[in-house]
């Protein structure tokens, strides 16, 4: 099979006649079968299970992603993924009985989940298989034809996809359009029956607005500043081994539910400190620049913007552990900032590196001031034992999801939908979640022909008028008295 | 005229009343939905005389449609208010690192409800119903176009609501522009395509989410409905007038569910229009203007834009059988049918939207799909057949916001099936608890203990923690013991590790 790699220029003629082609083939009902579905979803984890090694280098060559990570949090979360859509893609295909009440007595009626038709999925750079590769389970399982656009800052991988794909799954109805602003452009322009975009706000909008131009529904997985809280009552070598297990762990920082920042008391901070030190060097040694385990800033762009955030004048004095750099090998070390000014750089963009400003308050309960002051973020993070502060958390703290005592895990919940909300984006998936976000809920009623209530149709009449009013709003004995002309 | 110069502060002060979290208590949600039914309950009267003024809408019809159903759904969503408030735990898999998992719904915040002028009331309180019992703040903007009813709306309902946190504002364009400029957590928009993809442009500046309630030519297939030939003619009447109703009796066609026109053989024809003429004088009367057994159309503007429908063409003027008369001064078009209009036609190409039904004979009724699928998914699609293959064809074929086998619009007043479309006819879904859900965003919550975690979790990485990992991630319990007591092997390499940092047990 060949590659589907464009290799001419990919403009807006090439995408056209490509949604054509797939819109044929769709209409055609080819996707629409569980064999189909089936088929593609255990070409994918075949996909999976047989280039681990290359996709662990290519994530190496984009990213000097470590193999644990590369494994763990890409690798070995899409092929449970594809485990899990495999396992329940039957019940997820049947429909939904449901009740019908005495308005349309009698009647059955169900929701029949529909394919949407062709459609778009964007990617991003920092997690480039998983991201690329999770939402095309939900897109497949649901019985679409898709097209999918990697991010180029992740290079080898995107053509690894473009490669693999190409030779695992049915071209006819997959695609993979590599390229960058062009190709995207010539992309948005089509006519989809849904686009599905994880990446930036910025980006977000013009993906928006080029939507809206067909009226298509989009999902955004976007990011913002996710704050970690931490009380003072807790295990600390715990919270903290999780903080940074969150942070650095993932990607060096570069991962959309890193925790970007941490709030904790006046008091509290210099333990939290003494803490995140301690753990840090036991985790990346005491060079952590030549660690292994240490993800690299994925591109000079990302280097230049991260050292114009260390370089802001109002952190000067602010930096506790790190801040070391080496711009030859894109890397920067673990660095954490302590009482870092609310009207820095820093704090008013979401980092997406290697850097923890810590914000310090009086009381604690200070903090979701300080989070609610911002646009709400795709995770929220609390560290406490203290039950009341927990439920004040989850009951005032808006975000696209919570963790107490913990950062990320609930990544890897499919029976948790993920995504944002606000300026962190629209929709969610996971699990049954992409199934769902791919498709549509068609409401299907069945009617007798019998029982025909004529107090449906005019010529209009008082009596009718009674009927109705106690066939909606009163109950049998309403229903009866009206019938007998009593009300 | 009205003067909005104080809507932006006004917006700012509702959401800085939402910031206070009022608008989140049970106690209070609970009590705008009750209010809410008073209003209705106490204004019927009101509420009839001004569907009458603005669409002639008769007041059984405007009940049926309008009050009854606010009613039902109020009277479910005060009933399941606390229900749908819960949370809803999410099962955990066996290795469960975490203590709990759960969906917690929120409020989004400052809502906007654009409503359209065909069901003033149904399509302005439904979904203001959902964001309340959701938690939100609402602006709401009436249509303009149906004046008396924006103005009960606008000058009666406030007196029964929390006017901090619900806000309903009358006027045309140009305040939709400008709420449009302000800021929300959610729009909802019910109205033409055109005027979705502005509402849509202008929400993508903020990442805003939208439901599109927009509408199309929905169809509906009439086949003959033999089962015993005795009774075929009792359901062919049954048939013919739900359609009817389904068409004239429903704001006289001005309806996003409305049948547009209907699919029938050919041969089917000469059967069919005798019996839609005697079932239309019955139903409607001899003077349906005078008896408002059928609603006006609501301005000059719609009256001339169906008028040109018929007599712009002469093909589609000749292909009129039944009805074909207009009076403008009372804006009253009679029902109106016709057969097999040019498919290219005006008449067939735009959303009607009006009393005009165009019959379009086919060959055999299976053509149907055909001739279906090749248009744009509509709101709704009404099949009106006994033959299960030819239902499972529509059911797997055909795509549509939903599908009535049977029976036209009824789909409104269920309140378990989702109201939406898909496609060109929009995208979001609302009624019973789909209002709710439309307007809440469904967090994720999840909650861990500090029991230790394993210790593989954490780098610095080796091979042995990264085989501990792969086993724990297969939920393979054997295989994380045989790795702990070194007796399971490995057929990896780390690459880009130095030797030094293999685990000493390989």
């Amino acid at each position: 099979m060949e590659s589907t790699t464009m290799r001419r220029r990919f403009d807006s003629v090439e995408a056209s006649a490509m949604v054509s082609d797939l819109r044929v083939t769709f209409d055609s009902g080819k996707t629409r079968s569980y064999e189909w579905r089936a088929s593609q979803l255990k070409a994918l984890t075949k996909l999976t299970e047989e280039n681990e090694q290359a996709i662990v280098q290519a994530l190496n060559s984009d990213l000097s992603k470590c193999e644990t990570e590369a494994y763990i949090q890409e690798i070995a979360m899409l092929k449970n993924s594809c485990k899990g859509a495999l396992k329940e893609l039957k019940r997820w295909m049947t429909s939904e009985k449901v009740k019908t009440s005495i308005s349309t007595f009698p009647s059955t009626a169900e929701i029949v989940s529909e394919p949407l038709g062709v459609v778009l999925i964007i990617s991003a750079w920092n997690y480039p298989f998983l991201l690329s590769l999770e939402p095309i389970i939900g897109a497949i399982a649901a019985g679409n034809a898709v097209v999918l656009k990697p991010s180029e800052v992740a290079p080898a991988t995107s053509s690894l996809l473009a490669k693999l794909l190409g030779e695992y799954l049915d071209n006819s109805c997959i695609r993979v359009v590599e390229g960058a602003v062009d190709e995207t452009s010539a992309l948005l322009q089509q006519k989809w029956d849904k686009i599905f975009y994880t990446g930036n706000g910025r980006v977000a909008r013009i993906v928006m607005a080029a939507a809206a131009k067909h009226l298509t529904p989009v999902v955004l997985e976007l990011g913002g500043k996710s704050p970690a809280v931490v009380d003072s009552n807790i295990d600390l070598k715990v919270a903290t081994r999780r903080i940074i297990a969150g942070k650095w762990c993932c990607n060096n920082g570069q991962a959309c539910i890193s925790p970007d920042y941490i709030i904790t008391t006046k008091d509290y901070a210099p333990k939290l400190v003494d803490a995140l030190k301690t753990e840090l060097e036991k985790f990346y040694g005491k060079n952590p620049l030549e660690s292994k385990d240490l993800s690299r800033i994925v591109n000079s762009n990302h280097f230049g913007r991260l050292t114009k955030l260390l370089d802001d004048e109002k952190l000067s004095g602010k930096i506790v552990f790190g801040g070391e750099k080496d711009e030859s090998k894109l890397m920067i070390s673990p660095t954490i900032l302590l009482d870092v000014p609310r009207n820095s750089l820093m704090m008013r963009e979401e980092i997406f590196g290697p850097l923890l400003p810590i914000i310090t308050v009086d009381k604690l309960e200070e903090s979701f001031d300080v989070i609610n002051s911002g646009t709400k973020p795709l995770a929220a993070y609390l560290f406490t034992t203290n039950n009341k502060l927990k439920e004040q958390f989850v009951m005032n703290i808006s975000a696209g999801g919570l963790v107490i005592n913990d950062t990320a895990l609930h990544l890897a919940i499919n029976t948790l939908p993920f995504g944002g909300v606000g300026e962190s984006g629209i929709g969610a998936y996971h699990g049954k979640f992409s199934f769902d976000a791919f498709s549509h809920k068609k409401a299907v009623l069945y009617r007798s022909f019998f029982g025909d209530a004529a107090i449906r149709y005019p010529p209009y009449t008082n009596t009718k008028m009674r009927l109705l009013k106690a066939l909606i709003g009163g109950g049998l004995l309403g229903i009866i008295r009206a019938l007998f002309g009593l009300s | 005229m009205e003067n909005y110069s104080s809507l932006e502060r006004d917006v700012r002060d509702m959401r800085a009343y939402f910031g206070t979290g009022k608008t989140k208590e049970a106690t209070w949600r609970e009590s705008q939905l009750k209010a809410l039914r008073k209003f209705l309950l106490e204004n019927e009267d009101h509420i009839f005389k001004a569907l009458n003024n603005d669409l002639g809408k008769h007041q059984v019809e405007a009940f049926r449609d309008e009050v009854g159903t606010l009613v039902k759904t109020l009277n479910l969503a005060i009933k399941s208010l606390k229900q749908w408030m819960a949370g809803k735990e999410a099962k955990l898999p066996r290795i469960a690192l975490l203590s709990s998992a759960e969906i917690v719904p929120e409020p989004l915040g400052l809502v906007l409800i654009f409503s359209s002028w065909n069901f003033p009331f149904g399509l302005s309180l439904e979904p203001l119903i959902g964001a309340v019992a959701a938690g939100n703040s609402v602006v709401l903007k009436p249509s303009e176009m149906s004046p008396a009813c924006s103005s009960l709306l606008t000058s009666v309902l406030p007196s029964y609501l929390d006017s901090n946190a619900i806000m309903i504002i009358q006027g045309g364009p140009s305040l939709g522009e400008l709420l449009l400029k302000q800021t929300w957590d959610k729009i909802f928009f019910t109205g033409s395509a055109r005027v979705g993809k502005i509402v849509m442009s202008a929400a993508a500046e903020n990442l805003t989410p939208v439901s599109l309630e927009l509408g199309g030519k929905c169809p509906a297939l009439l086949d003959s409905l033999t089962s015993s030939w005795d009774r075929e003619v009792l359901l062919l009447k049954v048939a013919v007038k739900r359609i009817l109703v389904a068409k004239y009796g429903a704001c006289a066609g001005q309806a996003c569910i409305a049948i547009d026109y209907v699919l029938v053989e050919n041969s089917f024809i000469s059967t069919l229009l005798p019996l839609l003429k005697v079932w239309i004088k019955k139903m409607f009367g001899e003077n349906p203007k005078g008896s408002n057994s059928i609603a006006r159309i609501v301005n000059k503007q719609h009256f001339l834009r169906l008028k040109s429908l018929i007599n712009d063409d002469p093909k589609v003027k000749e292909s009129v059988v039944i009805g074909g008369s207009f009076d403008e001064d009372n804006l009253f078009i009679e029902p109106t049918i016709l057969v097999d209009p040019p498919l290219d036609s005006a008449i067939m190409t735009e959303e009607i939207f009006g009393p005009l039904l165009p019959i379009i004979t086919v060959e055999k009724i299976e053509d149907s799909v055909g001739f279906i699928k090749s248009r744009p998914k509509p709101l709704a699609i009404y099949a009106f057949t006994k033959n299960k293959s030819l239902q499972k064809r529509m059911l797997d074929e055909t795509s549509s916001g939903s599908l009535v086998f049977n029976d036209a619009i009824l789909q409104y007043v269920a309140d378990t099936l989702p109201f939406g479309g898909v496609g060109e006819s929009g995208f979001g879904k609302y009624h019973g608890k789909f209002s709710f859900d439309t307007f809440s965003h469904h967090k994720a919550v999840a909650r861990r203990s500090y029991y230790t975690d394993f210790w593989f979790r954490f780098p610095p990485w080796t091979l042995n923690k990264l085989q501990l990992l792969e086993v724990a991630y297969n939920l393979d319990y054997i295989g994380m013991l045989l790795v702990i007591l070194g007796l399971k092997g490995s057929k990896r390499r780390l690459i880009n590790q130095d030797e030094k940092l293999h685990d000493k047990q390989f």
